[in-house]
Parts: structure tokens; C-alpha cells; sequence
């Protein structure tokens, strides 16, 4: 179950054309933490968009459990998303009306695989395992800012993605915030969940057991495989 | 609940008060559509039971609708033939064998038919006159086409049998002339035949043009006025079955050739002028339902631009835009059908007001507005309040359902 990416381009097309992505060759293992690292404007939440199926390659392609990608349609990307990808971003994006419990609920109630208990209880079980099983009732707007990460995290392992792919998730939190969401990111890789993080953060993308490093679009470094 | 539909009212309850504006405006525009169209229905309803109770069904008239054809024209069928200045066979007017007719008429099941002869005659009384139509009619007959005997507010139409000199006037006609029964008036025909008429009988139909207008004498009586012995120039039909006029009259009209009129074609003018009222309202009330749309409209789209972010997670989560679009028309939907059950209850209750609201320009003092609410004009107000709810939704839901989950999540870092 790899991730893999082939000559992966992604060109901005305009009047004056943005190159995003450059023939970038990456294969990722199951278990493997990747933490991706470069400048700003280096490209590399592009390509953190790209493996994950949010954005279509310019050229390219990128094979998700040996398949490609590029070429299915927006439905199917988005049913591919829902059933083997979860998503951290730097801004939690939790849906305000709803309790935590409820937006960790809301892609096990998409995908339908799981009776309505079942997901309650993996929901709630998502949290303990986080240390805020105690804040499931509650709304958003009621939880710190690192509470509001830790149920991103959750959201993002509720249909048990084979791949968690995270975008600066630490770029709004303090360093022991910081420090322990990079904590959960490394137990789960050991549990053997592909997790790759986009961070500017070159300390904590040193925990990683992988680095890549990013300028221009291009792969310059690629450390630890 | 449905995924879909949980995310919907969450963002409805979000915003409750721009939410209840949009159902009121909803239901407002389905209550005074109820109510309004309610309202005129009633009226149109009344006015027609009115015409069809007070009028004959079909009146057969000593016209044709089209001239005879010329010997001329049947013998040279494809030669270009023009003859002008064709002269009437009969002069004297009227339905040739007219006794005929009726027996005719009368072995039709579901028909009745009553002769007449309508005239113009001026009544005088104390130095004014008033021109009349007056119907020489046999009172026998006329009770099986007309409501005249149970219009009679004063003496009885058999008064005309007994009286051969009687004369039933209109309510409005008789105040006017200020006459009651028993009084005398003068009557001057066209063809300058003079006689004394009693009155025998007052009727009120409520339709001003017949009461103000219309009178009747025995039809011996009529036929010595108009100087016409033996004369019918009407034969005035009542149905079983209304609804048949237009076919039955095509019947009589293709057997006997005389013009047969059904009563829709006789009071044409009424009923187009109900058309157009129809239209008059149903435009204003769906202006009413278009303008709360467009309230839909832009509580949605403020929704599915407030939303943005949460409308990218879960598109980035897995959502197809298919079922993001569904979650704002749901919203529109909830919006236009609660919308129209507060409606609903709106528009009966100011249905209910208006029944208790004295009819104006009405001769009985009792009558108040008539309101006619079949469960149909419920059903059409709904349907039309919720179609533009949908509507409403679907077009800012496409914006969210094109969301491209990127620019947002970008804009946000």
C-alpha cells in the first residue's frame, strides 16, 4: 500500500505560468513518516495536495495503492479522499455547529461503512485516544486551539485512512502544542499509517523518520528512506 | 437523519432570524395568495352559480350564425360567384315553427325548453319612462328554465295567467319607478302599441341588470305589444347537466340551424373579465412568492459564502459537489415548505377574517365576502412557494458545489 508519485508536475496556467511542482519521483511506504520541509513558496503544500488527491497533476501521476489517479474523475477523487485519505490543516476547518464528537462523526457518516453506534463509539474512542475524550460535547468554539487540532486529527483517522497527510498542522500552535501533535503523527506511523507533514518547521521535521526538503518546486533533498 | 440533511438545518438553525425572516416572506406570499385568490374565487363562483341559476342554459335566437348559402353560390360551387345586397326571406322575424321546435326540444332527456318573445317596451309612470326588455313568456315553462319564481320577493309568477294584463318588474326597476304590486303603469312598444300593465310581481335576482332591467308579461300580452301574433324570437333552454351547454347547443344549433348560445357564450364579457382578474392576481401573488425567492436566495447564498471553509473541508473530506448542492437546496426546501405551512394557516386565517367581512355593494345586508378554498388552491400555493424556495437554493448551491476546496484551504493557511 504505497504512495507514489511519477514525474509529478503541477504548472499554474495564466498569462504568466506558475510553476508549482517540478517532475517530482517520490515512492512513500506504509509506516513511513514523511516530513516535507522548503521555504515559503517551495511547493511543498502542492505537492502535499497532489498525492492527496486534491489537486489534478499538470503531468505526471500518482498511484495510490499501485493505482493511478490521475486521470479519475472529481467523484471519484472524492470517494477515493473519503475512504483511504485523512487530512490535517493548519486551520482545524471544524464545522462550527457541531459538537467535536460530531465532527469526527461527519466522514464515518459520509462513507456509511460503520451503523450510526459504531461510529459514535469509534468517535469517541478517536478522542480518548487523544486525551480529549472528556471535550466530545462540546463545540469549536469552546475548545483550545490545540483541543481544535487534536479533533482535526481525530476527523482526519475516522474512516482509518491508510494515509494521513497534514499541512502545517503545528503552524498555529505552541511549541509543547507543536511537539505533541508531531508525538501523535510518529505513534501512528509506528502503527503502520502512512503520515506525511508539511512543515517550515525544520526541528520538528527532523523527529520525521524521512525528510524531504523542497526548493522551486523541485525535490533537492530526500533523507532517511 | 441524512448526512446532508443535519448539515442543512445546522446552518438554518445558525442563522435563526434571517431564516424566519425567509419563511415568513414565504409564508405571507402563500397566506394572501391563498387568501386573495380564496376571496375572488368565492366571487366568481357566486356571480356564475348566479348566472347560471338566474339565466336560461342556451337561448335559441331567431339568427343565424352564418347567412344562407345562395342556390347560386351550391349550383357553381368552384366559380367565383359574388352576390350583394341579399335581402332577409322573412321580414318578420322570428323562429319558424317554434311549436315544433320545442316538442323537439322537449323529447331531448335532461332538457327543458320554454318559449318567449323579447321585446323593448317603454313603461311610463308619473311622467318618466323607462325603456325595458320585457319577456312575454308562459309562466308554466319558464318556472322549469328560470329561478323567476323563486326570485319573487312580491306576488307569484302564475299572477301573470290569472292577470293578462300583469307585469312582473325587478326589484331596482320597481323602486325606481316607485311602484309596488297592484300598481299600474303604462306600456309603449315600438310599434306604437299602447297598454295598461298591473303589476303583478316583484322578483330580485341580485344581478343589477337583470332587477334594473329586465321585465315579463304573459306571452299572448307581449306578442299583442310588439304587434307580433304568434311570434317566438327566443326559446330559452335550462340543462340537467350545465356542463353540457356548449355540446348541447351545438346539438340544437346543427338540427335547427337557429343560433343556439350557451350560456358561457352569452355572458363571454363576464367571464373574460373573470380571466382577467385571475390573472391580475395570480401575477401579484407570484410577484409576492418571486420577491420571498429572492429573500431565499440571499439568506443561501450569504449561507454559501459564510461557509465557505466548512464547505472546503468537506469537499477535501470526501463530499462530492453533488452532495454539497444538496445541502443548500435541502436548506431552500426546509425554508419553502415550512414557509408554506405557516402559509397555510396565514391564508386560512385571513380567509376566515375576510368571511366575516360584509360584502360591499351587496343588496342583502347579511352578506358578507364569500371565500372558496378547495384543498387544490392549498396545494398550487405550495407547490408554487416551494418551487421557488428550490430554486432559490439551487442557484448559490451550484456556486458551492464548484468550490474548488483549494483556494479556500490556501487562503486560510
Amino acid at each position: 500500500m504505497t504512495l507514489e508519485a511519477r514525474g509529478l508536475t503541477r504548472i499554474l496556467p495564466g498569462p504568466v505560468q506558475q510553476v508549482l511542482v517540478r517532475d517530482v519521483d517520490l515512492s512513500i511506504a506504509p509506516g513511513e513518516f514523511v516530513a516535507v520541509s522548503g521555504p515559503s513558496g517551495s511547493g511543498k503544500s502542492s505537492l502535499l495536495y497532489l498525492l492527496g488527491l486534491l489537486d489534478v497533476p499538470t503531468a505526471g501521476e500518482i498511484l495510490v495503492d499501485g493505482a493511478p489517479s490521475a486521470a479519475l474523475a472529481e467523484d471519484a477523487r472524492a470517494s477515493l479522499r473519503l475512504a483511504r485519505f485523512g487530512f490535517v490543516f493548519q486551520f482545524h476547518f471544524l464545522l462550527p455547529e457541531f459538537s467535536a464528537l460530531e465532527n469526527v462523526r461527519l466522514p464515518m457518516r459520509r462513507l456509511g461503512a460503520l451503523a450510526p453506534e459504531a461510529a459514535a463509539a469509534r468517535a469517541r474512542a478517536l478522542l480518548e485516544s487523544l486525551d480529549i475524550g472528556d471535550q466530545a460535547g462540546k463545540r469549536p468554539d469552546q475548545l483550545s486551539g490545540g483541543q481544535r487540532q487534536r479533533v482535526a486529527i481525530a476527523r482526519a483517522l475516522a474512516n482509518d485512512p491508510a494515509y494521513l497527510l497534514a499541512d502545517e498542522p503545528t503552524g498555529a500552535l505552541d511549541s509543547a502544542n507543536a511537539a505533541a501533535v508531531f508525538g501523535i503523527f510518529r505513534t501512528l506511523a509506528r502503527e503502520g499509517r502512512t503520515v506525511i507533514v508539511v512543515t517550515h518547521d525544520e526541528g520538528l521535521a527532523q523527529t520525521a523518520s524521512r525528510r524531504v526538503r523542497m526548493k522551486d518546486g523541485l525535490v533537492v533533498a530526500d533523507e532517511g528512506t | 437523519m441524512p448526512l446532508t440533511l443535519a448539515v442543512a438545518l445546522a446552518h438554518l438553525l445558525g442563522r435563526r432570524r434571517q431564516t424566519a425572516v425567509s419563511m415568513l416572506g414565504v409564508a405571507l406570499g402563500v397566506g394572501f395568495f391563498i387568501a386573495i385568490s380564496g376571496m375572488m374565487n368565492g366571487f366568481h363562483e357566486f356571480f356564475r352559480g348566479e348566472l347560471i341559476e338566474s339565466n336560461p342554459h342556451i337561448v335559441v335566437t331567431d339568427e343565424f350564425r352564418l347567412p344562407a348559402e345562395q342556390p347560386l353560390h351550391a349550383q357553381h360551387a368552384d366559380a367565383a360567384v359574388e352576390i350583394r345586397r341579399v335581402l332577409p326571406r322573412d321580414p318578420v322575424r322570428g323562429i319558424n315553427h317554434a311549436a315544433e321546435m320545442l316538442e323537439g326540444l322537449a323529447a331531448i332527456p335532461g332538457v327543458a325548453a320554454a318559449p318567449t318573445l323579447r321585446g323593448q317596451v317603454l313603461l311610463r309612470r308619473a311622467g318618466r319612462d323607462w325603456s325595458v326588455a320585457v319577456l312575454g313568456i308562459d309562466p308554466d315553462r319558464e318556472v322549469q328554465v328560470t329561478s323567476l319564481a323563486s326570485d319573487m320577493i312580491a306576488g307569484t309568477i302564475d299572477a301573470l295567467k290569472a292577470t293578462p294584463d300583469g307585469i312582473i318588474l325587478g326589484k331596482t326597476l320597481a323602486d325606481r319607478m316607485g311602484v309596488e304590486v297592484g300598481d299600474a303603469v303604462n306600456g309603449v312598444s315600438r310599434s306604437a302599441q299602447v297598454a295598461r300593465l298591473r303589476v303583478v310581481g316583484i322578483f330580485k335576482t341580485g344581478l343589477e341588470a337583470l332587477d334594473s332591467g329586465q321585465a315579463f308579461v304573459g306571452l299572448r300580452k307581449q306578442q299583442s305589444l310588439q304587434d307580433r301574433p304568434r311570434i317566438v324570437n327566443e326559446i330559452r333552454i335550462r340543462l340537467d347537466d350545465v356542463s353540457r351547454s356548449i355540446e348541447m347547443a351545438a346539438l340544437i344549433e346543427s338540427r335547427w340551424s337557429y343560433k343556439a348560445a350557451p350560456w358561457e357564450e352569452t355572458n363571454a364579457r363576464v367571464l373574460a373579465v373573470f380571466t382577467l382578474q385571475n390573472v391580475i392576481i395570480y401575477s401579484t401573488v407570484g410577484a409576492i412568492l418571486i420577491v420571498a425567492g429572492f429573500g431565499i436566495f440571499n439568506v443561501i447564498s450569504t449561507v454559501v459564502l459564510e461557509k465557505a471553509r466548512d464547505i472546503a473541508i468537506m469537499k477535501s473530506i470526501g463530499f462530492s459537489g453533488a452532495s454539497i448542492a444538496r445541502i443548500f437546496v435541502i436548506e431552500g426546501l426546509i425554508v419553502g415548505v415550512l414557509g408554506s405551512l405557516v402559509g397555510f394557516c396565514v391564508g386560512f386565517g385571513i380567509a376566515e377574517a375576510l368571511r366575516a367581512v360584509p360584502a360591499p355593494g351587496a343588496t342583502d345586508p347579511n352578506q358578507t365576502l364569500l371565500v372558496s378554498l378547495p384543498a387544490w388552491r392549498y396545494a398550487l400555493a405550495g407547490g408554487l412557494a416551494t418551487l421557488s424556495a428550490v430554486v432559490a437554493g439551487w442557484l448559490p448551491a451550484r456556486r458551492a458545489a464548484r468550490t474548488n476546496p483549494l483556494e479556500i484551504i490556501r487562503g486560510a493557511a
